[in-house]
């Protein structure tokens, strides 16, 4: 099935419908590998079935130093059944033969991605059919080997800013970064967790005072009802941890959780 | 000795994004780099006060027991029938290492940002217990990271910290060494980052780090570098330190960079063997060694052809890491450094010949340092000089070696 859009062109297509059903944009994270290849395959298909507006899938890597217990242990997992940087490019390529049209950003630690040869990594990502990269341990000044390649390929380079960026740190991400801004919603690590903070009404209210780029929330996203919060505040969100969890107890749980969150960004 | 304030010069890298030529950088998660920031503003203008260098000074004179002598090795020496030995004696600091000097320095630097609560990570247990040392001296909150495998092999050094007041934090992520309590502390920093400082214990991790931690550990050369020609009437013909991360290392060649007829020599832990695969000699084995991300910085890292952190094995936990501080990868580079390795066996030969013929059992780290020097010595000439930095006693590889010898 060939896609209208690719990459950042694509990403923009995925926000601009979005926002014209007044929603944020719903964007779960599975980890190729993770129960197993074939299952982390069939989870992204049946979720991209119901509709979600994207995905971001992941890349294992052994020290994940951005990552909480629930994601270290589901890439651990993918490392033992023999995932690499190809195999989830190859899952990529598979998605889009099977028909899944969303938005994919590739997101994984520099490490892998370096050792796979940056250039080479983003051709190959374009060819497979991703769209973009998220990279937690590359900040702005660091990105140079990724951006041009980036450009090159049309792909989203996707930059975070968290409650502690300063206002030069907010100029540096956002002048740098295509597709999206990674707003990290707490100063921690990935996982689910019961409560939003409080304060994000403030600090949306000061991003955006800065830019117009797109702001994706992630790190602590668990519930429905936490999608429901996030209305008219965030143009998307990035849901991980809590799918994983639920998967613990089934794939059906999983599938579920993932279909009442986006329920409920659409209400 | 006259008070040997931290030596800084203009030239010296790294450059301003915290560079070694095309090694080190600060390849972290967003939400620590406003941290790293202040942590480098901090640094800098402590440099720039000599109130801070007077308090560091002082503490490491009153305190620490510095400077710490140099020791002509005579018998190991004659024994050889070679290169005159010294020992640049750090076990002799307080709590038996040079770990003591950064911990005091990053220490002093986190009491004057005002952060109270301090985390670090250890491998060999020596920067945890200089870290709940220099806390307790400080009175600051101290929690450090250990893996279980070194929880294990460095029993004695946990008990340490515990009686110091620190609190010994498990883990049992990944290899359980050295890397997954480094990644564990910076875990515990993205989270409590606006509260905590991070205390890292080697020249490694994402910049400003390997600058200050060489720059707290550069009193060792600066030393050295005249307790040597006090002794000898000479500079060393070569300076040998063992290279885990590398903070002993730098400290002791940093003294020495300008002066173009000490060779450099950092030993690394060669385990098992190149061949066995199980070792921690990240310049030896190029075949699974090479540049690479790891702990925020840009170094030499072992890893599989996918980029996947290789396990390391070394029978000193302190040398056991899969990579290596960014100046050491640098001055490589340069060849300004010469990098080996001694194995197990060898450092465990080294650690009893040592104990035997100077009545100093060194810590196992060192004791590679000192494999070196007795595979070097006897092919210089008599009138040569080699300085080995004997950077920590072995009180705490006891455990250890009863079981190997």
């Amino acid at each position: 099935m060939t896609r209208p859009k690719h990459g950042t062109a694509a990403i923009d297509a995925m926000f601009a419908r979005a926002k014209s059903e007044k929603r944020a944009a719903f964007l779960p994270y599975f980890c190729i590998g993770y129960p197993n290849y074939a299952e982390s395959l069939r989870a992204i298909e049946s979720v991209a079935a119901a509709g979600v507006d994207g995905f971001e899938i992941g890349i294992p890597f052994s020290d994940p130093i951005a990552d909480g217990p629930t994601i270290q242990a589901t890439t651990q997992i993918a490392l033992e059944n023999g995932i690499t940087v190809r195999k989830c490019l190859a899952a990529v390529k598979t998605l889009r033969q099977k028909g899944v049209t969303q938005p994919m950003l590739m997101m994984g630690y520099a490490n892998p991605l370096v050792a796979y040869g940056t250039d080479r990594f983003l051709r190959d990502a374009r060819a497979a059919g991703a769209d973009g990269l998220i990279v937690p341990d590359l900040p702005p000044e660091e990105a140079s080997m990724f951006a041009e390649s980036c450009a090159r390929e049309g792909l989203a380079l996707v930059f975070f800013l968290a409650p502690t960026s300063n206002d030069a740190r907010i100029e540096m991400a956002t002048a740098n970064a295509t597709g999206f801004i990674y707003v990290v919603s707490l100063t921690g690590i990935t996982g689910a967790r019961k409560e939003l903070p409080a304060y994000l009404t403030k600090y949306f209210a000061r991003l955006r005072a800065k830019t117009d780029m797109p702001l994706v929330l992630g790190f602590g996203i668990s519930t429905p009802e936490h999608a429901r919060q996030l209305r008219g505040l965030t143009d998307g969100f990035i849901v991980a941890s809590a799918l994983i969890r639920a998967w613990e107890r089934g794939f059906d749980d999983m599938r579920a959780l993932a279909g009442e969150i986006f329920a409920a960004s659409r209400e | 000795m006259s008070d040997l304030y931290i030596q800084t010069d203009l030239n010296d890298l790294p450059d301003a994004r915290g560079y070694f030529g095309e090694f080190g950088g600060r390849f972290v998660p967003e939400t620590i780099i406003p941290a790293l920031d202040e942590l480098e503003a901090a640094y800098n203008d402590a440099m720039a006060d000599p109130v801070f260098h007077h308090e560091l000074s002082h503490l490491q004179r009153t305190y620490t027991g510095r400077p710490t002598p140099v020791s002509y090795a005579r018998r190991l020496s004659e024994a050889l029938g070679g290169a005159r030995i010294y020992l640049k004696r750090e076990d002799l600091a307080h709590t038996g290492a040079h770990k003591i000097n950064n911990a005091l320095g990053q220490g002093l630097l986190a009491k004057r940002m005002g952060k109270r609560r301090i985390i670090a990570e250890t491998g060999a247990g020596q920067h945890g217990v200089g870290t709940a040392t220099a806390m307790a001296l400080l009175g600051l909150e101290c929690h450090v990271y250990m893996g279980t495998v070194d929880i294990r092999r460095q029993q004695p050094n946990v008990f340490r910290m515990r009686l110091l007041g620190a609190e010994v934090i498990p883990v049992e992520s990944g290899s359980r060494t050295l890397k997954d309590a480094i990644n564990e502390a910076m875990r515990d920093w993205v989270t409590n980052v606006e509260t905590t400082f991070y205390l890292l214990g080697s020249a490694l991790g994402p910049h400003p780090y390997p600058k200050m931690v060489r720059d707290f550990q550069s009193v060792i050369g600066a030393e050295a570098r005249e307790q040597i020609q006090t002794l000898t009437g000479q500079l060393p013909d070569a300076c040998i330190a063992c290279v885990g991360g590398g903070s002993n290392a730098i400290g002791l060649f940093h003294a020495f960079r300008a002066d173009e007829n000490t060779e450099l020599i950092g030993v690394e832990a060669g385990g098992h063997g190149i061949d066995s695969k199980q070792h921690a000699a990240r310049f030896a084995d190029l075949d699974i060694s090479r540049p690479g991300i790891l702990h925020g910085t840009r170094s030499y890292v072992m890893q599989n052809e996918d980029g996947q952190i290789m396990e390391t094995h070394s029978v000193s936990a302190g040398l056991d890491y899969p990579s290596v501080g960014p100046e050491h990868a640098h001055l490589r580079q340069l060849e300004r450094a010469y990098y080996t390795m001694a194995t197990d066996d060898e450092a465990l030969e080294a650690f009893q010949v040592l104990s035997k013929l100077e009545g100093i059992i060194p810590a196992l780290e060192s004791a590679h340092a000192i494999a070196e020097a007795i595979k070097r010595a006897p092919t210089m000439p008599q009138d040569s000089v080699l300085l080995v930095n004997l950077s920590g006693r072995g009180d705490k590889d006891l455990d250890t070696v009863i079981g190997l010898l």
